[in-house]
């Protein structure tokens, strides 16, 4: 047992052990940690330093309050299409009876396109479903159907919609298809036996046993799109009302006239991601209760 | 579900993501009136700030690869051989860069970086470099971390690091000899991943105002019509590179693995 014996010989000097991750701690401490805390503590100073309540009471105006509605409205919306359109697709490559060389294809090209966000993405889509793109001007010229006039509009919520569904789906692919792989053959034909029709399999097998990989995705994709400020930047430039635009303005040129107003808009940032991922890890640990 | 309405659903998400691609493609050929030529493609590459500002964002990519394999490996191999109580921990902060958004970070940095604070890194050039390559570490770390410990799991630590510490070998021959081989797989796909984020990247290096590719590409974008569409098939392409590369380390491991 040469792990046991390693572990007593440790146990005196405990605290020379922590050294070794000294610098992993410090790293995160000056990059991730105290940047964020400065914006959290921000958040309820005065410019003078002192205690206040204001900047956050001072978000309640109608542009900031739009603005945080579209941005959870956006990540609601990308993130619930993601999941389902992601799953959808994940299942047929996993139980549609397709070739195997499908899979591999479809887990690769995912792997791509969720990385493929930002800037490029945005001109990929102008180019495409943009007034002068390609599909734009094919439909018009075939079948004379004029997206503009249906009311379509590439530099609007929805045009930010299917543009971020380009790396929601994928992301989605990549985190569901390792759980769809990990539903055993044998539970499928245990509920057949029973008489289990298809639809109660997944109803009341399969989903469950998925619930909290869903979930997780779920959470993930909320907060992929919550952050993203590339796409959406290059895509509509600074007029488009979303939390991280605003934000993106007020660093920039401090367009709100008051630099601790800033913090508090990250901090209600953070808060909805810290929400939604609180809100998963409830429910995980309520479902994983249940699968017991 | 039925054969058919597995491909329908493939074929509907293939057109969904093969559309955008074909636009830009298409678009990029599309400078000289009439006839399709590869006119926007030189254009960009006749411009110097293409090369200037991808050479800028290719050097941060290489710096923060090695930083953060310098930072994560030891950390990743020291937890699993001797704090495997600090695993939850340690795991949840590497995630922790998922969850908080990258403009929250950079926003941080400028106000607790800024001139008149105790390490005013922002009041240089090469300071905001570092403090743009720690933001690409911090981003790059959650892939990094994963990728390096799913390596670790799959060897012995502590036999191997006694093993080589009885021939005498001290923590660094241990480090380069013994563990990064093992992990190699892993530290190259985190390496991979990273570049292909860290290229094209935008909302940090836009903030800290340094002249990378992603700022270039956006700038480009708001005053161009034809070249935007040639840089996203590029940008395309470099990201397809690097999964290729990942996809191709991954298989030539197996390979390796299953002749031993």
């Amino acid at each position: 047992m040469p792990d046991n014996r390693l572990h007593q010989r440790a146990k005196p000097r405990l605290p020379v052990e922590w050294l070794g991750i000294f610098p992993f701690f410090a790293f995160v401490l000056l990059f991730l940690i105290m940047p964020t805390m400065k914006i959290v503590v921000g958040a309820f100073q005065t410019p003078a330093g002192g205690f206040t309540l204001h900047n956050l009471l001072d978000l309640n105006t109608e542009s900031i309050r739009n603005a945080y509605w579209t941005s959870i409205k956006l990540s609601l919306i990308t993130a619930g299409l993601g999941c389902a359109m992601g799953f959808v697709m994940a299942v047929a490559v996993v139980f549609g009876g397709v070739p195997k060389g499908i899979r591999g294809l479809l887990l690769t090209f995912s792997g791509v396109a969720s990385n493929f966000a930002g800037v490029p993405l945005a001109f990929a889509f102008i180019a495409t479903l943009g007034p002068a793109g390609l599909v734009t001007l094919w439909l018009k010229a075939e079948f004379s159907i004029n997206l503009r006039a249906l009311g379509f509009n590439l530099l609007s919520f929805w045009g930010l919609v299917v543009t971020y569904l380009f790396f929601q789906i994928p992301l989605m692919i990549l985190i569901i298809i390792p759980a769809l792989e990990g539903l055993k053959r044998e539970w499928r034909e245990a509920a057949a036996v029973l008489g289990a029709t298809g639809t109660q399999y997944w109803r009341m097998v399969a989903l469950p046993i998925l619930f909290p990989s869903l979930l997780g995705a779920f959470a993930l994709l909320f907060a992929n799109s919550l952050g993203a400020v590339a796409t959406a930047f290059a895509l509509t430039g600074p007029q488009l009302n979303i939390v991280p635009i605003k934000l993106f303005a007020q660093i920039r040129g401090d367009v709100l006239g008051n630099p601790n107003l800033g913090y508090a808009l990250t901090f209600g940032m953070i808060v909805i991601a810290g929400l939604a991922n609180v809100t998963y890890i409830v429910l995980r640990i309520r479902s994983e209760r249940w699968l017991k | 579900m039925s054969r058919i309405v597995a491909w329908a659903t493939l074929i509907f998400g293939a057109l969904f993501f093969l559309l955008p691609l074909i636009g830009m493609t298409e678009f990029s050929l599309k400078m000289r009136r009439g006839v399709y030529s590869f006119d926007a493609y030189i254009k960009v590459f006749e411009d110097p700030t293409f090369f200037a500002t991808f050479g800028y964002s290719l050097t941060l990519a290489v710096i923060t690869i090695l930083f953060g394999i310098m930072l994560v490996m030891p950390t990743a191999y020291w937890v699993r051989l001797k704090l495997p109580q600090a695993r939850p921990v340690v795991e949840f902060i590497t995630l922790l860069p998922l969850l908080i958004p990258a403009i929250v970070i950079v926003f941080g940095y400028i106000r607790l970086y800024n001139t008149s604070s105790w390490l005013p890194l922002t009041g240089s050039a090469i300071g905001t470099d570092i403090l743009l390559t720690m933001g690409y570490v911090t981003l790059a770390m959650p892939n990094m971390y994963r990728a390096v410990d799913t390596g670790l799991r799959t060897i012995d630590v502590v036999t191997l690091t006694e093993a080589a510490q009885s021939l005498g070998a001290g923590w660094f021959t241990i480090m380069m000899r013994v563990i990064l081989p093992n992990v190699l797989v892993g530290v190259l796909s985190g390496a991979f991943l990273t570049l292909a984020i860290v290229i094209g990247e935008f909302t940090m290096a836009a903030l800290l105002n340094r002249p990378a590719f992603g700022p270039f590409m956006q700038l480009l974008g708001a005053n161009r019509a034809y070249e935007p569409p040639a840089l996203a098939v590029i940008a395309f392409a470099i990201t397809w590179a690097c999964i290729g590369l990942i996809q191709l380390v991954t298989r030539f491991s197996k390979h390796e693995r299953a002749k031993a």
